[in-house]
């Protein structure tokens, strides 16, 4: 896809369709100098806040992959914590067997992108509120067989191996960059992803499958392809929380916490939104640092917060933002300005 | 000229984006039977959907024994005596046929017909009223449909695509019923693409074409060239417009 | 002789299972939607019965005839308000709306009574049981548990063909719109189904809080194995959903005898084979298929 105008409707300026409504370079210059700052971070800002912002980064890495399944291809998963899980013990085998932890990380989403395929063949079986609950089983079978394997520490767990050579702050700032380094590679990735044929794909299934289907759309395959790639992306997020929390044990890695989380993020950021998914994590963290005595109650402020904009303001916050002031930072879908002003083509669940 | 029971004035419908009704007006009678023709697409059935209250027109008045029903309900609106018989039958599949009627019984008006009565007007009923519903032929679900939609007593029977899929014996005899169930006091208004039984079993007729009113009129004073001219549109006799841009 | 005992007890567990779950099957079958939080509304009934009925002055053992009633009247509510909405929208926003309730739910029973073990105090009928022979052991509660659940399915069943209402109902679940057009108010009869629904669920709550200890998130565990039996059973069947919780139950039992760490598992595995061999269930029909 590219970025010209569509010429036959343009030679009276009457109708123009863009990519995006104001000019890339903003986005280019504010990104790098966001990235440039991120990427020094832990030598500049105190160890706690290094921690949080690493534990921001896995939580966009999840958010984003469950955004790129529910808001894009339309799949509701609750049980993409398997993913996690089985990142987190792929790079705990990995480790056992010798190889570098921060190694392991490419390697532990790669299994969960294989591993991903064949459960794909039965879970494509089911729709709707049916496929929901099964992914949920398949993530509570993947815990308990995984609980049942003594060498990697079984019920109770163990500690990740190979982190013991470095000085605590050499540990912690590796961590820290291979955290950073896979959510920037994965929310690119997601953002040249949904840019491609692929990314377009989506869209129509989205909005019409019968219609997308007629128009030549392999909607099994592109579906499948997604739930791959977002298998692939929890791995990772789950090798590099296995890294940054080396006790491994199954409760953590597999808790269903994370499915919470991916999806209430993603909801109140705003589904079908490459910035959605990065606004609500913001937010989550804010509120969780705000009320971190109080136990639990952050989570049931941020769950009904995500109720409410599921009924009252479904493209959540940052697809309100954008309708409301015409812009994006990173845009995926297609602007058309006409003679009554622009409108974006709908991309979005409403 | 009887006694005004429906009345639409200048409604207009929309499917989405698509305009499927523009602008039209008629009237029901007392114990009258109307007839809508016209060809596939022409918005027959999203007319009579919205009469049944299932869609929202975008303007246009729909006013039953004198008030404005455009906010009722669909279930409000078979209470006060407007039943539908949908296309394609839609009879509750998991159910016999007994059931079927029943349903439609739930919230019966007075009036002179229920089930027994039913079960006269179609004699082969009552010994398979313990079947299940997809047993029966095409013909025998358009029977139980009717059924299900006359026990609840209506002033107005809306039925839409009677013929649909069914062979032309089963169809005659389905419209031999319409004077009978006229004469209980029941006007009728029928949607369909059979102009020819369409305008035989109707007092007045109206076609539509694209959405539009194309003709309206008494069937023995018009000729077949003048409905086939307005059902296929060579030559729209009573409205004028300009040429439409394309969708 | 030691397996007739694990079947037999498996049986036990699946006449809870379909307790617990035919509530689901009725709100998926007429409203098409699937509550995520139906499980955490029998936690709730029977932290109702623990902690709320006692002011009543009704021993916990009768609280059911109390609560049943009043979950009846709670879902009809959130039916009408909440979940309506949701419907209204899309059933996408359903299931992370219902998905959002479970988890706020079950957090603010973490916050309100914390994560230990509480049970429904039914006196000395805990420890009653009948042993035909020295291994097979049925508890009474349980049994009664079992029997609430066959009378509970029947007594729905004959509801569901022989009344008006519940004609309306399976009119409603077979076709919408053609029972609108029938003089159906459907948003009433969802109401009426969801009712139904929560106080089935409530029931089950209870029994559960009575056979073993409870935490605020046994229902997420429950919902798991609910969804199981009806799919197993096969979706669009209630006494298939009897037969599926019996076949997860016998599963199950069978898992636990080889290790207690297998219980859960060979309950998953039976789910999954299902799904990989005949998707639509034992005795389904092919709705919530692709």
């Amino acid at each position: 896809m590219s970025d010209t105008q569509s010429p036959a409707l343009d030679q009276n300026g009457v109708i123009r369709v863009r990519r995006s409504t104001h000019s890339p370079i903003y986005t280019l210059v504010g990104a790098s100098i966001l990235i440039v700052l991120l990427s020094v971070a832990p030598w500049i800002v105190p160890a706690e806040f290094a921690t949080t912002l690493m534990n921001f980064f896995i939580l966009v890495i999840m958010a984003t992959m469950w955004n790129l399944l529910a808001g894009y291809a339309g799949m509701v998963s609750i049980g993409q914590q398997a993913f996690v899980g089985l990142g987190a013990y792929a790079t705990l085998y990995f480790a056992l067997k010798g190889m570098n932890p921060f190694v392991t990380i490419p390697f532990a989403a790669l299994a969960c992108g294989v591993i991903a395929y064949p459960v794909t063949l039965l879970l494509f079986r089911l729709r709707g509120g049916y496929f929901s609950i099964a992914t949920w089983v398949v993530a509570d079978t993947a815990m308990l067989i995984i609980g049942t394997i003594a060498v990697l520490g079984g019920g109770t767990g163990r500690l990740m191996p190979g982190l013991q050579n470095l000085s605590p702050s050499e540990t912690a700032h590796f961590s820290y960059l291979a955290t950073w380094v896979v959510a920037l590679v994965v929310v690119v990735g997601t953002y040249v992803l949904l840019r491609s044929r692929l990314g377009l794909v989506l869209s129509a299934i989205r909005d019409n499958e019968v219609a997308a289907r007629s128009a030549g759309a392999n909607v099994r395959a592109a579906r499948r392809t997604v739930f791959i790639l977002a298998a692939a992306g929890c791995g990772a997020a789950g090798a590099v929380l296995a890294i940054s929390q080396p006790f491994i044990q199954p409760s953590n890695e597999f808790n269903m916490q994370w499915a919470a989380e991916m999806l209430f993020v993603s909801m109140i950021g705003g589904l079908g939104t490459i910035e959605g998914p990065i606004i609500g994590s913001i937010i989550f963290f804010v509120l969780q640092q705000t009320l971190q005595q109080e136990g639990v109650w952050y989570l049931v402020i941020f769950g009904t917060f995500a109720v409410a904009v599921a009924l009252w303001q479904p493209r959540g916050l940052w697809g309100a933002f954008r309708d409301r002031f015409h812009s994006e930072l990173l845009p995926v879908g297609h602007w058309v300005e006409g003679p009554k002003g622009k409108k974006r083509t709908r991309t979005g669940k409403s | 000229m009887s006694e005004t029971l429906l009345e639409v004035r200048d409604i207009t419908i929309h499917h989405g984006q698509l305009c499927a009704i523009n602008d039209v007006s008629f009237r029901l009678g007392q114990g009258e039977v109307l007839a809508m023709i016209g060809a596939n697409g022409a918005g027959k059935s999203t007319l009579l959907r919205t009469l049944a209250g299932l869609h929202r027109p975008t303007s246009g008045v729909i006013e039953y024994e004198g008030a404005d029903i455009v906010k009722m309900s669909p279930n409000k609106r078979v209470e006060a005596g407007i039943s539908l018989v949908p296309e394609g039958r839609r009879l509750f599949s998991s159910m016999t046929l007994e059931e079927n009627l029943k349903v439609g019984a739930f919230r019966a008006k007075k009036g002179p017909f229920n089930i027994d009565r039913i079960y006269e007007l179609f004699d082969w009923m009552p010994e398979r009223r313990k079947q299940n519903v997809w047993q029966l032929s095409g013909g025998e679900q358009q029977a139980v449909a009717i059924g299900r939609a006359l026990v609840a007593n209506p002033q107005v029977l809306l039925l839409d695509e009677l013929s649909l899929g069914l062979a032309p014996i089963i169809i005659e005899r389905i419209y031999a019923l319409v004077p009978e169930i006229v004469a209980s006091g029941v006007s009728i208004l029928i949607v369909e693409q059979d102009v020819a039984q369409g305008v035989a079993v109707a007092n007045r007729v109206h076609c539509l074409l694209e959405g539009k009113t194309s003709l309206t009129g008494v069937p023995s004073d018009l000729t077949s060239e003048q409905i086939d001219r307005a059902y296929f549109g060579a030559d729209l006799t009573t409205v004028t417009t300009e040429s439409e841009s394309a969708e | 002789m030691i397996w007739l005992n694990v079947v037999i007890q498996g049986v036990l567990l699946g006449g809870f299972y379909a307790l617990f779950a035919c509530g689901l099957s009725l709100m998926f079958g007429v409203l098409k939607v699937i509550n995520l939080a139906h499980g955490d509304m029998a936690v709730v009934a029977a932290y109702v019965a623990v902690f709320l009925t006692p002011h009543l002055h009704i021993p916990e053992v009768w609280s059911f005839l109390v609560v049943v009633p009043l979950f009846g009247l709670i879902g009809y509510v959130v039916q009408r308000t909440l979940i309506q909405k949701s419907i209204d929208r899309d059933p996408f926003t359903t299931l992370l709306v219902t998905f959002g309730l479970s988890v706020v739910i079950e957090n603010i029973l973490l916050e309100a009574y914390t994560a230990n073990g509480q049970t429904v105090n039914i006196g000395a009928l805990i420890t009653k049981s009948w042993h035909p022979t020295s291994i097979i052991y049925i508890s009474y509660v349980s049994l009664a548990v079992l029997a609430a659940a066959v009378i509970v399915l029947a007594l729905l069943q004959l509801f569901l063909s022989y009344t008006g209402t519940g004609r309306l109902i399976r009119a409603v679940a077979d076709d919408r719109e053609a029972a609108q057009l029938s003089g159906a108010n459907y948003r009433h009869i969802f109401g009426v189904a969801a009712a139904i629904a929560f106080a089935t669920v409530a029931l089950a709550g209870i029994a559960f809080g009575m056979m073993t200890q409870f935490a605020p998130t046994s229902g997420g565990v429950n919902l798991l194995f609910a969804f199981e039996a009806v799919v197993i059973g096969g979706i669009g069947s209630l006494w298939g959903t009897l037969v599926g919780g019996v076949a997860l139950g016998v599963a199950q039992q069978f898992g636990a005898h080889l290790n207690p760490q297998y219980q859960v598992l060979a309950g998953n595995l039976l789910f999954l084979l299902v799904l990989a061999v005949r998707p639509q269930g034992l005795f389904g029909k092919k709705t919530a298929l692709s």
